[in-house]
Protein backbone atom coordinates (compact mmCIF):
# COMPACT_ATOMS: atom_id res chain seq x y z
CA UNK A 1 0.00 0.00 0.00
CA UNK A 2 0.95 3.62 -0.29
CA UNK A 3 0.78 6.23 2.44
CA UNK A 4 -2.11 8.71 2.27
CA UNK A 5 -1.04 12.13 1.02
CA UNK A 6 0.27 14.50 3.65
CA UNK A 7 2.23 17.71 3.72
CA UNK A 8 5.77 17.95 4.98
CA UNK A 9 7.79 20.57 6.77
CA UNK A 10 11.37 20.39 8.03
CA UNK A 11 11.79 22.03 11.44
CA UNK A 12 15.15 23.70 11.99
CA UNK A 13 14.79 23.66 15.78
CA UNK A 14 12.76 21.98 18.50
CA UNK A 15 11.09 25.33 19.23
CA UNK A 16 9.96 25.63 15.63
CA UNK A 17 8.62 22.06 15.77
CA UNK A 18 6.72 22.87 18.98
CA UNK A 19 5.17 25.98 17.36
CA UNK A 20 4.08 23.96 14.33
CA UNK A 21 2.72 21.19 16.52
CA UNK A 22 0.80 23.69 18.67
CA UNK A 23 -0.79 25.34 15.64
CA UNK A 24 -1.74 22.11 13.82
CA UNK A 25 -2.85 20.02 16.77
CA UNK A 26 -3.84 16.43 16.12
CA UNK A 27 -3.50 16.87 12.35
CA UNK A 28 0.29 16.88 12.67
CA UNK A 29 2.79 14.19 13.64
CA UNK A 30 6.46 14.50 14.50
CA UNK A 31 8.78 12.59 12.15
CA UNK A 32 12.02 11.49 13.81
CA UNK A 33 13.63 8.27 12.52
CA UNK A 34 10.37 7.23 10.87
CA UNK A 35 10.82 3.53 11.59
CA UNK A 36 7.48 3.23 13.39
CA UNK A 37 5.53 6.18 11.99
CA UNK A 38 6.27 5.45 8.32
CA UNK A 39 5.09 1.82 8.50
CA UNK A 40 1.90 3.11 10.18
CA UNK A 41 1.42 5.52 7.28
CA UNK A 42 2.18 2.87 4.66
CA UNK A 43 -0.37 0.59 6.32
CA UNK A 44 -2.79 3.50 6.62
CA UNK A 45 -3.03 3.14 10.37
CA UNK A 46 -2.41 6.88 10.75
CA UNK A 47 -3.71 9.79 8.68
CA UNK A 48 -1.84 12.97 9.60
CA UNK A 49 -2.19 16.01 7.36
CA UNK A 50 1.29 17.25 8.17
CA UNK A 51 4.59 15.61 9.09
CA UNK A 52 6.97 17.81 11.04
CA UNK A 53 10.47 16.48 10.36
CA UNK A 54 12.73 17.22 13.35
CA UNK A 55 15.84 15.60 11.84
CA UNK A 56 17.35 18.99 10.95
CA UNK A 57 16.71 20.27 14.51
CA UNK A 58 19.50 18.55 16.41
CA UNK A 59 22.97 17.28 15.58
CA UNK A 60 24.30 16.81 19.14
CA UNK A 61 26.21 13.63 19.95
CA UNK A 62 25.84 11.76 23.27
CA UNK A 63 27.67 13.41 26.17
CA UNK A 64 28.35 12.87 29.87
CA UNK A 65 28.26 15.55 32.58
CA UNK A 66 27.69 15.42 36.35
CA UNK A 67 27.25 11.67 36.36
CA UNK A 68 24.51 11.76 33.74
CA UNK A 69 24.63 10.34 30.23
CA UNK A 70 22.77 12.77 27.98
CA UNK A 71 21.26 11.25 24.86
CA UNK A 72 19.76 13.81 22.48
CA UNK A 73 16.36 12.66 21.20
CA UNK A 74 17.70 12.07 17.69
CA UNK A 75 20.42 9.66 18.84
CA UNK A 76 20.16 6.75 16.38
CA UNK A 77 19.99 3.17 17.60
CA UNK A 78 23.27 2.43 15.86
CA UNK A 79 24.93 5.14 17.96
CA UNK A 80 23.46 3.61 21.13
CA UNK A 81 24.96 0.30 20.04
CA UNK A 82 28.43 1.58 19.16
CA UNK A 83 29.16 4.86 20.98
CA UNK A 84 31.80 4.59 23.70
CA UNK A 85 29.98 6.88 26.14
CA UNK A 86 26.82 4.78 25.84
CA UNK A 87 28.67 1.46 26.11
CA UNK A 88 30.40 2.66 29.28
CA UNK A 89 27.64 4.85 30.72
CA UNK A 90 24.68 2.53 30.09
CA UNK A 91 25.90 -0.87 28.88
CA UNK A 92 22.38 -2.19 29.52
CA UNK A 93 20.97 0.01 26.77
CA UNK A 94 23.87 -0.58 24.37
CA UNK A 95 23.37 -4.34 24.74
CA UNK A 96 19.57 -4.29 24.45
CA UNK A 97 19.62 -2.33 21.18
CA UNK A 98 21.08 -5.41 19.47
CA UNK A 99 17.55 -6.77 19.58
CA UNK A 100 15.94 -3.71 17.95
CA UNK A 101 14.88 -4.05 14.32
CA UNK A 102 17.61 -4.57 11.74
CA UNK A 103 20.60 -2.65 10.36
CA UNK A 104 18.41 -0.22 8.42
CA UNK A 105 16.04 0.40 11.31
CA UNK A 106 18.99 1.04 13.66
CA UNK A 107 20.57 3.46 11.17
CA UNK A 108 17.49 5.70 11.20
CA UNK A 109 15.49 4.93 14.36
CA UNK A 110 15.96 7.32 17.29
CA UNK A 111 15.73 7.00 21.07
CA UNK A 112 13.28 9.92 21.32
CA UNK A 113 11.06 8.50 18.62
CA UNK A 114 11.10 5.07 20.20
CA UNK A 115 10.10 6.44 23.62
CA UNK A 116 7.40 8.71 22.16
CA UNK A 117 5.99 5.76 20.21
CA UNK A 118 5.63 3.96 23.57
CA UNK A 119 5.34 0.43 22.26
CA UNK A 120 4.58 -1.88 25.22
CA UNK A 121 7.18 -4.38 23.95
CA UNK A 122 9.94 -1.78 23.61
CA UNK A 123 13.47 -2.84 24.50
CA UNK A 124 14.59 0.78 24.79
CA UNK A 125 11.58 1.68 26.94
CA UNK A 126 12.30 -1.10 29.40
CA UNK A 127 15.97 -0.07 29.61
CA UNK A 128 15.28 3.58 30.39
CA UNK A 129 12.87 2.43 33.12
CA UNK A 130 15.40 0.05 34.67
CA UNK A 131 18.15 2.65 34.40
CA UNK A 132 16.07 5.30 36.20
CA UNK A 133 16.25 7.70 33.26
CA UNK A 134 14.55 11.07 32.97
CA UNK A 135 13.21 12.59 29.79
CA UNK A 136 13.38 16.29 28.91
CA UNK A 137 10.30 17.48 27.05
CA UNK A 138 9.86 20.85 25.34
CA UNK A 139 6.44 22.40 24.89
CA UNK A 140 4.81 25.79 24.33
CA UNK A 141 5.33 26.63 28.02
CA UNK A 142 8.98 25.63 28.10
CA UNK A 143 10.86 22.59 29.27
CA UNK A 144 9.98 20.00 31.89
CA UNK A 145 11.52 16.84 33.26
CA UNK A 146 9.53 13.60 33.13
CA UNK A 147 10.83 10.57 35.06
CA UNK A 148 10.77 7.52 32.78
CA UNK A 149 8.30 5.71 35.03
CA UNK A 150 5.81 8.55 34.48
CA UNK A 151 6.29 8.75 30.72
CA UNK A 152 4.35 5.69 29.60
CA UNK A 153 0.59 5.93 29.89
CA UNK A 154 -0.76 2.92 28.00
CA UNK A 155 -0.65 1.29 24.58
CA UNK A 156 1.36 3.64 22.32
CA UNK A 157 0.47 6.52 24.65
CA UNK A 158 2.71 8.82 26.68
CA UNK A 159 2.26 11.54 29.28
CA UNK A 160 3.50 14.11 26.76
CA UNK A 161 1.12 17.00 26.13
CA UNK A 162 -0.24 17.47 22.62
CA UNK A 163 2.45 19.98 21.63
CA UNK A 164 5.34 18.53 23.63
CA UNK A 165 8.43 16.93 22.11
CA UNK A 166 11.11 14.81 23.77
CA UNK A 167 14.49 16.54 23.33
CA UNK A 168 16.84 14.59 25.64
CA UNK A 169 17.08 11.41 27.65
CA UNK A 170 19.20 11.60 30.83
CA UNK A 171 20.51 8.37 32.31
CA UNK A 172 22.54 8.04 35.53
CA UNK A 173 25.96 6.73 34.54
CA UNK A 174 26.70 3.12 35.57
CA UNK A 175 28.42 2.96 38.96
CA UNK A 176 30.94 0.57 40.52
CA UNK A 177 29.31 -2.59 41.97
CA UNK A 178 26.40 -2.14 39.59
CA UNK A 179 25.59 -4.95 37.17
CA UNK A 180 23.15 -5.09 34.30
CA UNK A 181 21.43 -7.66 32.16
CA UNK A 182 18.94 -7.77 29.31
CA UNK A 183 17.07 -10.86 28.17
CA UNK A 184 14.25 -11.25 25.72
CA UNK A 185 12.25 -13.92 23.96
CA UNK A 186 11.02 -13.26 20.43
CA UNK A 187 9.66 -15.66 17.83
CA UNK A 188 12.52 -14.76 15.49
CA UNK A 189 15.58 -12.57 15.94
CA UNK A 190 14.62 -8.89 15.42
CA UNK A 191 10.89 -9.53 15.89
CA UNK A 192 9.00 -7.63 18.56
CA UNK A 193 9.71 -9.17 21.96
CA UNK A 194 7.10 -11.46 23.46
CA UNK A 195 8.63 -10.63 26.83
CA UNK A 196 11.80 -8.68 27.55
CA UNK A 197 13.47 -7.98 30.89
CA UNK A 198 16.00 -5.27 31.74
CA UNK A 199 17.68 -5.47 35.14
CA UNK A 200 20.15 -3.37 37.13
CA UNK A 201 21.53 -4.72 40.41
CA UNK A 202 23.77 -2.90 42.90
CA UNK A 203 25.84 -4.60 45.60
CA UNK A 204 27.49 -3.35 48.78
CA UNK A 205 31.01 -4.24 49.96
CA UNK A 206 29.82 -7.58 51.31
CA UNK A 207 28.18 -8.44 47.96
CA UNK A 208 24.66 -8.10 49.35
CA UNK A 209 22.11 -6.47 47.06
CA UNK A 210 21.45 -2.81 47.94
CA UNK A 211 19.18 -1.99 45.02
CA UNK A 212 17.62 -3.86 42.13
CA UNK A 213 15.54 -2.42 39.35
CA UNK A 214 13.68 -4.70 36.98
CA UNK A 215 11.64 -3.47 34.00
CA UNK A 216 9.57 -5.71 31.77
CA UNK A 217 8.21 -5.33 28.25
CA UNK A 218 5.36 -7.33 26.76
CA UNK A 219 3.50 -7.98 30.00
CA UNK A 220 1.10 -5.01 30.15
CA UNK A 221 -0.24 -2.07 28.15
CA UNK A 222 3.10 -0.32 28.69
CA UNK A 223 6.66 -1.15 29.68
CA UNK A 224 6.54 -1.71 33.41
CA UNK A 225 8.84 -1.28 36.38
CA UNK A 226 8.56 -4.16 38.85
CA UNK A 227 9.37 -4.01 42.54
CA UNK A 228 11.89 -6.81 43.02
CA UNK A 229 12.20 -6.16 46.78
CA UNK A 230 15.71 -7.57 46.88
CA UNK A 231 17.56 -5.41 49.40
CA UNK A 232 19.90 -7.55 51.47
CA UNK A 233 19.73 -10.59 49.21
CA UNK A 234 22.92 -12.58 48.96
CA UNK A 235 22.10 -15.71 46.95
CA UNK A 236 20.85 -16.73 43.54
CA UNK A 237 17.96 -18.49 45.28
CA UNK A 238 16.84 -15.11 46.68
CA UNK A 239 16.88 -13.74 43.14
CA UNK A 240 14.85 -16.67 41.81
CA UNK A 241 12.26 -16.15 44.55
CA UNK A 242 12.07 -12.45 43.71
CA UNK A 243 11.62 -13.26 40.02
CA UNK A 244 8.75 -15.60 40.88
CA UNK A 245 7.12 -12.86 42.94
CA UNK A 246 7.54 -10.32 40.13
CA UNK A 247 5.89 -12.69 37.66
CA UNK A 248 3.08 -13.57 40.03
CA UNK A 249 2.06 -9.91 40.41
CA UNK A 250 1.84 -9.33 36.64
CA UNK A 251 -1.44 -9.43 34.77
CA UNK A 252 -0.45 -9.99 31.15
CA UNK A 253 -3.14 -10.57 28.55
CA UNK A 254 -3.58 -13.16 25.82
CA UNK A 255 -2.97 -12.14 22.25
CA UNK A 256 -2.14 -13.79 18.94
CA UNK A 257 1.55 -13.98 19.83
CA UNK A 258 1.36 -15.65 23.24
CA UNK A 259 -0.99 -16.62 26.03
CA UNK A 260 -1.05 -14.78 29.35
CA UNK A 261 0.26 -17.89 31.11
CA UNK A 262 3.21 -18.16 28.72
CA UNK A 263 4.04 -14.49 29.17
CA UNK A 264 3.98 -14.87 32.93
CA UNK A 265 6.23 -17.90 32.72
CA UNK A 266 8.64 -16.05 30.43
CA UNK A 267 8.61 -13.12 32.84
CA UNK A 268 9.66 -15.40 35.71
CA UNK A 269 12.37 -17.25 33.79
CA UNK A 270 13.84 -14.21 32.07
CA UNK A 271 13.74 -12.09 35.24
CA UNK A 272 15.59 -14.80 37.16
CA UNK A 273 18.23 -15.06 34.42
CA UNK A 274 18.57 -11.29 34.22
CA UNK A 275 18.90 -10.84 37.99
CA UNK A 276 21.47 -13.64 38.28
CA UNK A 277 23.53 -12.25 35.42
CA UNK A 278 23.27 -8.67 36.66
CA UNK A 279 24.39 -9.73 40.14
CA UNK A 280 27.31 -11.71 38.75
CA UNK A 281 28.36 -8.73 36.65
CA UNK A 282 28.05 -6.41 39.65
CA UNK A 283 30.28 -8.73 41.68
CA UNK A 284 32.78 -9.02 38.83
CA UNK A 285 32.70 -5.34 38.05
CA UNK A 286 33.40 -4.16 41.62
CA UNK A 287 35.84 -1.32 41.17
CA UNK A 288 35.49 -1.32 37.36
CA UNK A 289 32.44 0.83 36.69
CA UNK A 290 29.94 -0.74 34.35
CA UNK A 291 32.48 -2.87 32.54
CA UNK A 292 31.02 -4.18 29.31
CA UNK A 293 31.24 -7.93 28.65
CA UNK B 1 -1.22 17.97 -2.46
CA UNK B 2 0.98 20.10 -4.65
CA UNK B 3 4.08 18.59 -6.12
CA UNK B 4 7.45 20.00 -5.22
CA UNK B 5 10.65 20.03 -7.22
CA UNK B 6 13.65 18.19 -5.80
CA UNK B 7 17.14 17.36 -6.95
CA UNK B 8 18.20 13.87 -5.89
CA UNK B 9 21.77 12.67 -6.27
CA UNK B 10 21.48 9.02 -7.21
CA UNK B 11 24.40 6.82 -8.20
CA UNK B 12 26.55 9.88 -8.78
CA UNK B 13 24.10 11.73 -11.02
CA UNK B 14 21.73 14.59 -10.21
CA UNK B 15 18.08 14.02 -11.09
CA UNK B 16 15.42 16.72 -11.10
CA UNK B 17 12.10 15.26 -10.04
CA UNK B 18 8.63 16.56 -9.21
CA UNK B 19 7.23 14.66 -6.25
CA UNK B 20 4.51 14.83 -3.67
CA UNK B 21 5.87 15.49 -0.18
CA UNK B 22 4.38 12.18 0.93
CA UNK B 23 6.19 10.11 -1.70
CA UNK B 24 8.79 7.72 -0.37
CA UNK B 25 12.32 7.50 -1.68
CA UNK B 26 11.45 4.00 -2.89
CA UNK B 27 8.53 5.30 -4.97
CA UNK B 28 10.61 7.99 -6.60
CA UNK B 29 13.64 5.79 -7.33
CA UNK B 30 11.54 2.96 -8.73
CA UNK B 31 8.61 4.72 -10.38
CA UNK B 32 10.06 8.08 -11.40
CA UNK B 33 13.71 7.23 -12.08
CA UNK B 34 13.10 3.71 -13.32
CA UNK B 35 15.57 2.04 -10.97
CA UNK B 36 14.23 -1.51 -10.99
CA UNK B 37 16.83 -2.64 -8.44
CA UNK B 38 14.97 -0.82 -5.63
CA UNK B 39 11.87 -2.86 -4.87
CA UNK B 40 8.67 -2.68 -2.92
CA UNK B 41 8.41 -5.66 -0.60
CA UNK B 42 6.65 -5.14 2.70
CA UNK B 43 6.39 -1.37 3.22
CA UNK B 44 7.30 -1.86 6.87
CA UNK B 45 11.10 -1.97 6.85
CA UNK B 46 11.27 -5.70 7.53
CA UNK B 47 12.16 -7.39 4.24
CA UNK B 48 15.06 -5.33 2.87
CA UNK B 49 14.16 -5.34 -0.82
CA UNK B 50 14.05 -1.51 -0.94
CA UNK B 51 17.48 -1.13 0.69
CA UNK B 52 19.51 1.83 -0.58
CA UNK B 53 22.58 3.56 0.82
CA UNK B 54 21.82 7.08 2.07
CA UNK B 55 25.01 8.94 3.02
CA UNK B 56 26.63 5.53 2.60
CA UNK B 57 24.42 3.78 5.18
CA UNK B 58 21.77 1.16 4.42
CA UNK B 59 18.26 2.55 4.97
CA UNK B 60 14.71 1.50 4.13
CA UNK B 61 13.65 3.26 0.93
CA UNK B 62 10.03 2.56 1.89
CA UNK B 63 10.39 4.38 5.25
CA UNK B 64 12.32 7.42 3.98
CA UNK B 65 10.63 10.31 2.25
CA UNK B 66 12.15 11.41 -1.04
CA UNK B 67 12.32 14.97 0.26
CA UNK B 68 14.55 13.76 3.11
CA UNK B 69 17.19 12.61 0.61
CA UNK B 70 17.83 16.05 -0.87
CA UNK B 71 21.53 16.93 -0.76
CA UNK B 72 22.55 13.45 0.38
CA UNK B 73 24.09 10.86 -1.93
CA UNK B 74 21.84 7.88 -2.66
CA UNK B 75 23.38 4.65 -3.92
CA UNK B 76 21.46 1.69 -5.30
CA UNK B 77 23.02 -1.62 -6.28
CA UNK B 78 23.25 -0.42 -9.85
CA UNK B 79 25.51 2.38 -8.71
CA UNK B 80 28.17 0.16 -7.19
CA UNK B 81 31.55 0.92 -8.72
CA UNK B 82 32.52 -1.27 -11.61
CA UNK B 83 34.40 0.02 -14.70
CA UNK B 84 32.71 -0.52 -18.07
CA UNK B 85 29.53 -1.92 -16.53
CA UNK B 86 31.56 -4.68 -14.90
CA UNK B 87 29.89 -6.36 -11.94
CA UNK B 88 31.02 -5.51 -8.44
CA UNK B 89 33.24 -8.28 -6.99
CA UNK B 90 30.50 -9.09 -4.48
CA UNK B 91 28.04 -9.58 -7.33
CA UNK B 92 30.55 -11.92 -8.98
CA UNK B 93 30.64 -13.93 -5.76
CA UNK B 94 26.82 -14.11 -5.73
CA UNK B 95 26.88 -15.46 -9.30
CA UNK B 96 29.68 -17.95 -8.66
CA UNK B 97 27.97 -19.31 -5.55
CA UNK B 98 24.46 -19.45 -6.98
CA UNK B 99 23.33 -17.02 -4.30
CA UNK B 100 20.70 -15.40 -6.47
CA UNK B 101 17.71 -17.32 -7.71
CA UNK B 102 14.73 -15.07 -8.50
CA UNK B 103 16.93 -12.10 -7.63
CA UNK B 104 14.30 -10.02 -5.89
CA UNK B 105 16.23 -9.80 -2.59
CA UNK B 106 19.68 -9.56 -4.19
CA UNK B 107 20.18 -5.77 -4.28
CA UNK B 108 19.32 -5.47 -0.59
CA UNK B 109 21.53 -8.41 0.31
CA UNK B 110 24.45 -6.99 -1.67
CA UNK B 111 24.22 -3.46 -0.26
CA UNK B 112 23.80 -4.67 3.32
CA UNK B 113 26.70 -7.11 3.06
CA UNK B 114 28.93 -4.53 1.43
CA UNK B 115 28.25 -2.08 4.27
CA UNK B 116 29.05 -4.78 6.82
CA UNK B 117 32.36 -5.77 5.22
CA UNK B 118 33.44 -2.14 4.74
CA UNK B 119 32.49 -1.20 8.28
CA UNK B 120 34.46 -4.09 9.74
CA UNK B 121 37.48 -3.03 7.73
CA UNK B 122 37.18 0.64 8.72
CA UNK B 123 36.86 -0.30 12.38
CA UNK B 124 39.87 -2.61 12.15
CA UNK B 125 37.78 -5.61 13.08
CA UNK B 126 38.93 -7.80 10.20
CA UNK B 127 36.48 -9.94 8.29
CA UNK B 128 32.98 -10.45 9.70
CA UNK B 129 32.30 -13.99 10.89
CA UNK B 130 29.51 -16.09 9.39
CA UNK B 131 27.51 -15.42 12.54
CA UNK B 132 28.05 -11.66 12.22
CA UNK B 133 26.92 -11.83 8.58
CA UNK B 134 23.79 -13.74 9.61
CA UNK B 135 23.04 -11.09 12.23
CA UNK B 136 23.51 -8.21 9.78
CA UNK B 137 21.20 -9.88 7.24
CA UNK B 138 18.35 -10.55 9.66
CA UNK B 139 16.32 -7.84 7.95
CA UNK B 140 16.86 -9.15 4.40
CA UNK B 141 14.43 -11.89 3.51
CA UNK B 142 15.05 -14.41 0.72
CA UNK B 143 12.30 -16.84 -0.21
CA UNK B 144 14.33 -18.89 -2.71
CA UNK B 145 17.83 -19.93 -1.76
CA UNK B 146 17.56 -20.60 1.94
CA UNK B 147 20.42 -18.21 2.74
CA UNK B 148 23.25 -20.76 2.78
CA UNK B 149 24.58 -19.76 -0.63
CA UNK B 150 24.13 -16.10 0.16
CA UNK B 151 26.28 -16.52 3.26
CA UNK B 152 28.85 -18.49 1.23
CA UNK B 153 29.02 -15.70 -1.35
CA UNK B 154 29.45 -12.97 1.24
CA UNK B 155 32.11 -14.96 3.07
CA UNK B 156 34.02 -15.44 -0.17
CA UNK B 157 33.87 -11.72 -0.86
CA UNK B 158 34.86 -10.88 2.73
CA UNK B 159 37.92 -13.13 2.35
CA UNK B 160 38.84 -11.41 -0.92
CA UNK B 161 38.40 -7.98 0.61
CA UNK B 162 40.50 -8.93 3.64
CA UNK B 163 43.40 -9.93 1.38
CA UNK B 164 43.44 -6.59 -0.44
Amino acid sequence: MVAPAFDYVAAGSYDEAVRLLASHGDDAKILAGGQSLMPMLNLRLAHPELLIDINPADQRPPSVADGMLRLPALTRHRVLLEHDLVRRGCPLLADAVRHVGNVRVRNRGTIGGSLAHADPTSEIGSCVLAAGARVLARGPDGERVIPAQELFAGYWTTALDAAEIITDVLIPVARPRQGWSFHEMARRTSDFAIVAVAALVELDESAAVTAARVALAGVADRVTLADAGLAGSTSDEDLDAAAALVAERLEPSDDVHASAAYRRRLARVLTARALRQARARAAGAAGAAGAAP
Amino acid sequence: MNKIQLVLTVNGRDHEVWVQPSQTLLDVLHDELGLADVRYGCGEGLCGTCTVLLDGEPVNGCLTLAVQAVGRPVTTMRGLPGPDDALHPLQECFLRRGASQCGFCTPGMVLTALDLVQRHREQGRGRPSREEIRYALVGNLCRCTGYTKILDAIEEYADQAARQ
